[in-house]
């Protein structure tokens, strides 16, 4: 089992005739990842490398039976196409695109209460259960099929923690990149749950990094709710306070969101902080052998 | 994108946000003109950074003669200012606010920030004006109040009581003080604000509400349906290398230290410098070269650092997934050719086309150092800089 997407989820593009959309939407197809469809407003009717585009998400669901869709459109329709794709009660909508104004989002938010969709993103790389479905920009060779949950505001820091673990043997039941926005959809507490409830995970790597209080939030989550080990890595200890470090989440202000504080709050909750980002897969390797969990989550051989 | 205060205040009065009369001077001459203008016998000097603290610094000075205006703006234009936002090593002064004296009663705080807890924008009032609303929160939380809007109908006038009553605005001033954080509020979301912070919001003896002070920051994700917002950018403000990276569509962030980093995503690029730190070395700067890069971006990535006196040696970190290895690799070679590659060079290659990527590295005929893991790269860039 896995996490939010397995071989039976049917994926449908929005944004597919742009470069990135097709770019990733034929690397999820070799992949083996089901695409069925694609939407491009005006540009219905057309077909892509094979997949069927349609005018509106509603009537790609209604005609291709998809229950997911990877958003690439540029930022300033994205919200609006995040919208569409609720609309049409999708089961989970994964938004790559970067840059979305925040308060785009924060009405994004609002339009999402009540509604059955699980969004992830925006601004991240994706979720992807290896050997299974890819959804996103991860390279997908470097990851295995395993029983590693990973949860990650960090894009190539998260690939860098996937390939440490594959070296070792060590395969991954689902990678979710939760993206580096201060407003995204799913985060840390939904997808450990997440973790915590499927019976094929039997650890999680958790990948912070400086601003807000989301790791904060989890880790008091974790003592309170996980069974299951967790290893965490929190990025930027060295960052300047007051700078946006890249992505618009990542900025110490007013002297909070600081690595040192998330690093403490961690450990105080009984999660085990990797001291370096080459140590994370060290860090989990000696996580595992305590618990008597090495043996079961080496899965590559 | 940050803006001066008086171009904060210009769009506050937009939406009926009451501020002190004033107007914006480069020279003593034009500071002089401008207090002619206002008329009165006191006005207010403001030195014009993007930094706070600047009261503190000396930053602020009340003239009461035109012969003090000019003297204070000599003083202060082309000064220096160090403030605790500034760093050590201050910011200089261009640009002064000339605003009219105010008869003060009381001065109470009022802030607009994006809540990441609530996913909704919430504006904070306290009654403790003119102090840092952060040490407000270590020592008297109780004295902070928020309300959040919702973003279907927005901040409701019931809210702005609420908050009004609570830090004790007097009655009389109420209806005022509702109608400039209902004011504040709309131009905050209008402009796509990312944080807006009225410290001090004033009560005057003569009955007004203002903002005597105004910090406004927009997000730049948003610049591109806000041309008005765009012009008021102050280039002279920010660093030169970060100007020439964003024309590359590259995030460049200057620090103290040594080794130049050049890395793909944000968050592998933090913990790059984390990892530079960790063997005992310290990071020039953050350059994430993004996801999507061209042979020309990386080869500006690369010259911006190399530009930089203070570097000594440089860290190349790639973890390809769209980007591929082969492309920085080209790009890099470029650059040092160029520019010619005076100083160390560690690369660290991992993901797609890397073999590809190595090869044409060593094919260059460059000095370069090849690393197999991050540890193993930022260890060899540490001891090659010593």
């Amino acid at each position: 089992m896995s996490i939010f997407v397995n071989k039976d989820t049917k994926v449908i593009t929005q944004g597919i005739t742009g470069s990135n959309g097709l770019f990733h939407t034929k690397q999820a197809v070799e992949y083996g990842t089901q695409i069925v469809g694609g939407v491009t407003p005006g540009k219905g009717g057309q077909s892509v490398e094979g997949i069927p585009v349609f005018d509106t998400v509603a009537e790609a669901v209604e005609k291709t039976g998809a229950n997911a869709s990877a958003i690439y459109v540029p930022p300033a329709f994205a919200a609006d196409a995040i919208m569409e794709a609720v609309d049409a009660q999708l089961d989970l909508v994964v938004c790559i695109t970067e840059g979305i104004p925040v308060l785009d989002m924060v009405k994004v938010k609002r339009y999402m209460e009540g509604k059955k969709t699980r969004l992830i993103g925006p601004n991240c790389p994706g979720v992807i259960t290896p050997g299974e479905c890819k959804i996103g920009i991860m390279p997908g060779y470097i990851h295995a099929p395993g029983k590693v949950g990973i949860v990650s505001r960090s894009g190539t820091l998260t690939y860098e923690a996937v390939h440490q673990l594959t070296q070792r043997g060590i395969g991954q039941s689902t990678a979710v990149g939760i993206g580096g926005d201060p407003v995204n959809g799913t985060n840390f507490i939904d997808t450990l749950e997440a973790f915590q409830n499927d019976p094929e995970t039997s650890a999680v790597i958790m990948i912070g990094e400086i601003g807000g209080t989301a790791e904060e939030e989890a880790a008091e989550w974790i003592q309170a709710n996980m069974t299951k080990p967790v290893v965490g890595f929190i990025g930027g200890q060295t960052a300047p306070p007051g700078k946006r470090m890249g992505h618009a989440g990542a900025i110490i202000s007013g002297g909070k969101g600081t690595a040192d504080e998330k690093i403490s709050t961690l450990k105080a909750c009984g999660v085990t902080v990797a001291p370096t980002p080459a140590d994370i897969g060290e860090t989990l390797s000696k996580v595992l052998e305590e618990k008597g969990l090495l043996d079961e989550c080496t899965t590559v051989k | 994108m940050n803006v001066h205060e008086y171009q904060g205040k210009e769009v506050l009065k937009q939406y009926g946000v009451v501020v002190p009369r004033g107007h914006v001077a480069f020279t003593p001459e034009e500071a002089v003109d401008a207090a002619k203008d206002l008329g009165g016998d006191l006005w207010v000097v403001k030195a014009q950074i993007h930094a706070g603290g600047r009261g503190k610094a000396g930053g602020v000075k009340l003239a009461k003669s035109l012969d003090e205006v000019k003297q204070y703006a000599e003083e202060l234009l082309g000064k220096t200012l160090v403030t605790h936002q500034t760093g050590p090593e201050g910011k200089e002064v261009k640009r002064l606010l000339i605003e009219e004296g105010c008869n003060i009663e009381k001065e109470y705080y009022v802030g607009v920030v994006i809540d990441r807890s609530t996913d909704q924008v919430t504006m904070m009032a306290s009654s403790e004006g003119g102090t840092e609303i952060e040490e407000v929160a270590a020592k008297t939380p109780e004295k902070i109040v928020k309300v959040s809007a919702d973003p279907a109908v927005g901040l409701q006038p019931f809210q702005a009581r609420q908050l009004a009553y609570a830090i004790g605005i007097p009655k009389k001033l109420v209806n005022k003080a509702v109608k400039f954080m209902m004011g504040l509020y709309q131009a905050f979301v209008d402009k796509d604000g990312s944080l807006a912070e009225i410290n001090p919001l004033i009560t005057t003896k003569d009955g007004e509400v203002m903002a005597l002070d105004a910090k406004l920051n927009f997000d730049s994700n948003a610049l591109y349906r806000h041309s008005d917002i765009v012009e008021l950018r102050d280039f002279s403000e920010e660093d030169p290398k970060e100007i020439e990276a964003s024309k590359f569509d590259l995030t460049y962030i200057a620090l103290d230290g040594n080794i130049g980093c050049m890395v793909n995503g944000a968050g592998l690029a933090m913990a790059t410098m984390d990892i530079i730190k960790h063997y005992g070395g310290e990071p020039a700067n953050f350059l994430d070269v993004g996801g999507g890069a061209t042979t020309e971006k990386v080869t500006a990535a690369f010259k911006i650092i190399l530009e930089d006196p203070n570097v000594k040696g440089i860290l190349v970190n790639i973890f390809g997934g769209i980007m591929k290895c082969d492309v920085i690799a080209e790009g890099v070679v470029e650059a040092a050719k160029e520019i010619g590659l005076d100083r160390p060079l560690v690369v660290r290659l991992e993901g797609t086309n890397v073999e590809l990527g190595k090869k044409i590295l060593n094919e260059s005929g460059l000095k370069i150092t090849a690393a197999d893991s991050m540890a193993d790269a930022a260890e060899k860039i540490v001891s090659l800089v010593k």
